[in-house]
């Protein structure tokens, strides 16, 4: 299932201005890479890079390469759309469709990709909110509007929507930043199950949670604001957090500036 | 939760909370002559608006019932509008089956291209071009609707006989499609006319529905691997839904009072015909339009009545509109 | 996993789809206009319309064919989408472009400054010369004295509910100036009517303008109400703890900084009711002299002039040709109107921080 990304060169752009440049790395497959760094230092621009959904923003564009076990997935004929839906996102805010069910939801992403059988959806819905750690939660409202939840609940049901179809690779954004502590241990605990079947990167403003969550991490900074997004390092948490070798990591880390 | 109290935030504070805190100050200080005087003015600006309304559903029913009772015909059923005549025989039969008809037809023709076209300025055009498109059709829903009239009796009219002769020769034998060949002054061409003008009306209205749908649905849809019209069905479609329809009957509402667009396309008889395209019928508003230069005093008081007729209808498909939208409001205050 | 083995087996497993190049649209919609024109010539069309439409028709249904042969059927119905939304836009476009190029181009036939400063006094329906003139001074009063009516009573009462109004009567006249939005121009033609039928009156000009006055007052409360709303509260209450009185610090406070939207909206309403005939034939009645008394005797006015130029000249090319030039005027006034409004709602627009 997991997948490897490798990432050589990378460059993004919002129209004329430069968001991050030349960011080359290699995100290990069954396990949870973490994205750190201040504001604005581009790392939610990088992770969007990797499904190809910075494209979608008007003027968005991209140079560089991102390797998925050996396809490039910026190469000539790639379909951005296969691509999303090899690699699953998760979004800064739950976002479930207000019109749909909680089965609905989760069973989104299977019924675009061809008709299944009433039986098949169940089980796939039933597995991915187990995945999820959801389903004793709200299986008995499944045809309830998946709107009505809690802001964590609404948040690992995006996650069930996420790995319902299976992809190799999920990217998180920030999953945790618009829930409550008790929500977010909720999806760190979850987190940590999933590494087991996807390829994980998450990006974080919370250094304790990139510490307790993730098996690497990687600092961005930005020499200046205005100027672009680099990737200072990227290393084993634990060496990042206890011995990391740039003195910018240091500082970020033990809070000095950020 | 969090994301509620984060809009309330973002928005433009809302005026209820703090204005509810300055009127408890007013009503305390409400003895300034400045203040009573301008409260009085405001308040009975209000207050004349309401007197108004109720004016014209007074009147408008008493000089209705003025020609409902001299009318030796039955008002509802009679397929005859002779108010000249001693004693007059009138009914508006007629005219609602005609108002009725022409405003659905044109409605089913310009809401699916009015729905298009707002997805085409807000998701599938170039940006270069979707400004300007949306600007012009601003502009557009502002053109008199005479001067639709004037194109589409000068116009249209002419370019219709060819799609005529067409429908008659494949679908005639429909019946609602034979064609005797007559000048296409008819229900069909009006339809059509009342389709174009109501166009940009519906189409502002739902783009600036569909412009509101939040980003984040639609990266949900995206990030599933959803292709671009599957992410119009899947977050902006339901999330639109209710815009459109109140945006439709907000056209329709147009297309049922439209007078002189339909005064100067069609060539009215009075009586329902079964085919769309050979010449004949009415709608209130034209009927007033026409009828009134010859109509004797009891026969404005009839024309009166017709419109009151037109004026419920309006009302009710207005009410329809309301209440579609006021279930739209509850319904992203849950979600907010 | 046993489930997604189908999805897995329909798409194969690298990202890499059979894809259409860029060009393959503007290649299929040539295909069809082609194929189009050809079945027009052999099947004897003669009216473009019908070739335009078929060319329509062919464009989706090729797309379709060819996509799903190559893409799959999922990217199929995504490009159909696509060209059904082009198609629709195109669709559209032609008879809206026509509207205005016609206009355009009938119009400037006998516009000029004679047909501007002229009336149509000496001049019968079917010769041509005479002007709008009448036309002109007719709209301008009527419409200027129902502007002067209906813009003080809808900024008042745009006042009075976002400032004062709580309660039943606030919610009461919400509703209501809703409904009246509604109001077909003819049935507020008819309520003047059936007004002037009781007090038995003639035609004149100023009853068209109460019948405007009532289509014009509950778009100008819509459009100030927004308007009232976008000013934040701390200016009101920084005002108000100062000591300045409630309504000084509405007159000199809340109204000037939303004048600019308001401004705007009322244009925009002076713009809808310019173009109103319907009232304006009950109430107005027309004619072809100058009257320049808004309170006695039939007046003329811009959309009237059209419509009587159309309906009343027995198809004569010299009153077309005026209804056209008028019509010009008419829509060269109303978008100017429509132009200057929203020029002054972006100048002036409160920075809500969006």
């Amino acid at each position: 299932m997991a997948k490897r990304i490798d990432v050589s060169g990378l460059t993004a752009y919002y129209g004329s201005h430069k968001a991050i440049e030349d960011i080359s790395m290699t995100v290990e497959p069954r396990s949870v890479t973490a994205f750190i760094g201040p504001s604005g230092c581009g790392k939610s621009t990088f992770l969007r890079t990797l499904n190809r959904m910075h494209e979608v923003t008007p003027g968005g564009r991209v140079e560089g390469k991102v390797l998925l076990d050996d396809e490039d997935l910026y190469g000539h004929g790639i379909d951005p759309v296969a691509v999303r839906r090899t690699i699953g996102m998760v979004f800064q805010r739950p976002n479930p469709f207000p019109t749909m069910s909680i089965f609905d939801n989760v069973a989104a992403g299977l019924r675009l990709n061809g008709s299944y059988k009433k039986s098949e959806l169940n089980d796939v819905v039933e597995k991915s909110l187990k995945g999820a750690n959801l389903w004793n939660e709200v299986k008995d409202r499944l045809n309830k509007p998946g709107s009505g939840l809690s802001g964590g609940q609404q948040q690992r049901l995006c996650i069930a929507r996420a790995i319902a179809v299976e992809p190799q690779v999920l990217l998180m954004d920030e999953p945790c930043s618009a829930l409550d502590p008790i929500s977010t241990l909720a999806i760190e605990d979850l987190i940590g199950e999933l590494k087991e079947r996807f390829t994980i990167v998450i990006v974080t403003h919370n250094m304790q949670q990139a510490a307790r969550v993730s098996d690497r991490t990687a600092f961005f900074n930005l020499s200046a604001v205005g100027q672009p997004g680099r990737l200072i390092e990227i290393d084993d948490t634990e060496r990042i957090f206890s011995n990391p070798s740039v003195q910018a990591t240091e500082d970020y880390i033990s809070g000095r500036f950020g | 939760m969090d994301i509620s109290t984060q809009n309330t935030d973002e928005a433009p504070p809302p005026t209820s909370q703090p204005s509810a805190a300055l009127q408890k100050r007013a009503s305390r200080g409400a003895t300034r002559p400045g203040d009573r005087i301008f409260l009085g003015l405001s308040r009975g600006s209000g207050i004349f608006l309401l007197v108004i309304m109720a004016a014209i559903a007074v009147f408008l029913t008493y000089r209705a019932s003025l020609a409902i009772s001299k009318d030796h015909g039955n008002f509802l059923t009679t397929f005859e509008w002779n108010t000249n005549t001693i004693p007059p025989v009138f009914g508006i039969a007629v005219l609602a089956f005609g108002t009725v008809v022409s405003s659905i037809i044109a409605m089913a023709l310009a809401v699916p291209v009015a729905v298009a076209i707002a997805l085409f300025i807000t998701h599938y055009a170039p940006r270069r071009l979707s400004g300007p498109v949306a600007y012009v059709i601003d502009l557009l829903a502002a053109v008199p609707s005479i001067v639709y009239g004037l194109w589409g009796a000068l116009v249209l009219v002419p370019h219709m006989n060819g799609l005529f002769g067409w429908l008659d020769k494949y679908f005639g034998w429909t019946g609602i499609f034979s064609w005797q060949g007559g000048a296409p002054r008819s229900m069909l061409t009006v339809s059509i006319l009342l389709a174009i003008m109501i166009l940009p009306i519906i189409t502002n209205v739902s783009r600036e529905v569909f412009r509101q749908v939040p980003q984040m649905h639609e990266e949900a849809a995206l990030a599933l691997g959803a292709t671009r019209w599957e992410v119009i069905r899947m977050s902006v479609l339901p999330f639109g839904r209710s815009g459109v329809i109140s945006a439709s009957m907000l056209g329709l509402g147009r297309a049922l009072g439209e007078t002189m667009a339909v005064a100067t396309v069609l060539s009215p008889t009075f009586d329902i015909n079964a085919s769309l395209l050979d010449p004949g019928g009415g709608t209130f508003a034209q009927n007033i339009a026409s009828k009134f230069g010859e109509a004797t005093a009891d026969g404005r008081d009839a024309l009166i009545a017709s419109g009151l007729v037109l004026f419920v209808i309006t009302l009710l498909v207005n009410g329809a509109a309301r209440v579609i939208i006021a279930r739209r409001a509850e319904y992203s205050g849950a979600n907010a | 996993m046993s489930h997604s083995a189908p999805a897995m087996g329909k798409r194969p497993s690298t990202l890499r789809g059979a894809t259409l190049p860029k060009w393959s649209p503007w290649a299929i919609a040539a295909g069809a206009v082609v194929l189009a024109v050809v079945i027009g010539l052999v099947g004897g069309l003669d009216s473009k319309v019908q070739w335009g439409l078929i060319a329509g028709i062919l464009f989706v249904l090729g797309t379709y064919g060819i996509a799903a042969r190559v893409e799959g059927r999922r990217q199929a119905k995504d490009r159909v989408a696509t060209s059904l939304v082009w198609v629709c836009f195109l669709i559209a476009v032609v008879p809206l472009a026509s509207l205005i190029w016609t206009t355009v181009k009938r119009g400037v036939k006998v516009f000029d400054i004679y047909f501007l400063t002229h009336s149509m006094g000496v001049v019968a329906d079917s010769e041509p010369g005479g002007g709008i003139y009448h036309a002109i001074i007719g709209t301008l009063e009527q419409v200027g004295l129902a502007t002067l009516i209906a813009a003080p009573i809808g900024v008042l009462t745009a006042v009075y509910l976002v400032e004062y109004g709580r309660g039943k009567l606030s919610t009461a006249i919400t509703f209501f100036v809703d409904v009246m939005t509604g109001i077909p121009s003819i049935v507020a033609g008819l309520f003047i009517l059936s007004l002037m039928l009781i007090l038995d009156l003639e035609p004149f000009g100023f009853a068209g303008s109460l019948a405007l006055a009532i289509l014009m007052m509950p778009v100008v409360v819509r459009s100030t109400e927004e308007m009232l709303k976008l000013v934040p509260n701390e200016l009101r209450e920084a005002s108000l703890a100062l000591g300045v009185p409630k309504w000084r610090t509405i007159l000199k406070v809340v109204l000037p900084t939303s004048i600019g939207g308001i401004t705007t909206g009322v244009m925009l309403a002076v713009a809808r009711i310019t173009g109103e005939t319907a009232p304006v034939l009950l109430l107005v009645w027309g004619t072809n002299f100058i009257n320049t008394n808004p309170f006695s005797g039939a007046q003329a006015s811009l959309p009237l002039y059209i419509y009587q130029q159309y309906a009343n000249s027995a198809g004569s090319n010299a009153a077309y040709d005026r209804a056209w030039a008028a019509a010009l005027a008419l829509i060269a006034f109303v978008m100017i109107l429509n132009m200057v409004a929203r020029g002054i709602a972006r100048w002036k627009a409160p920075k809500t921080g969006r």
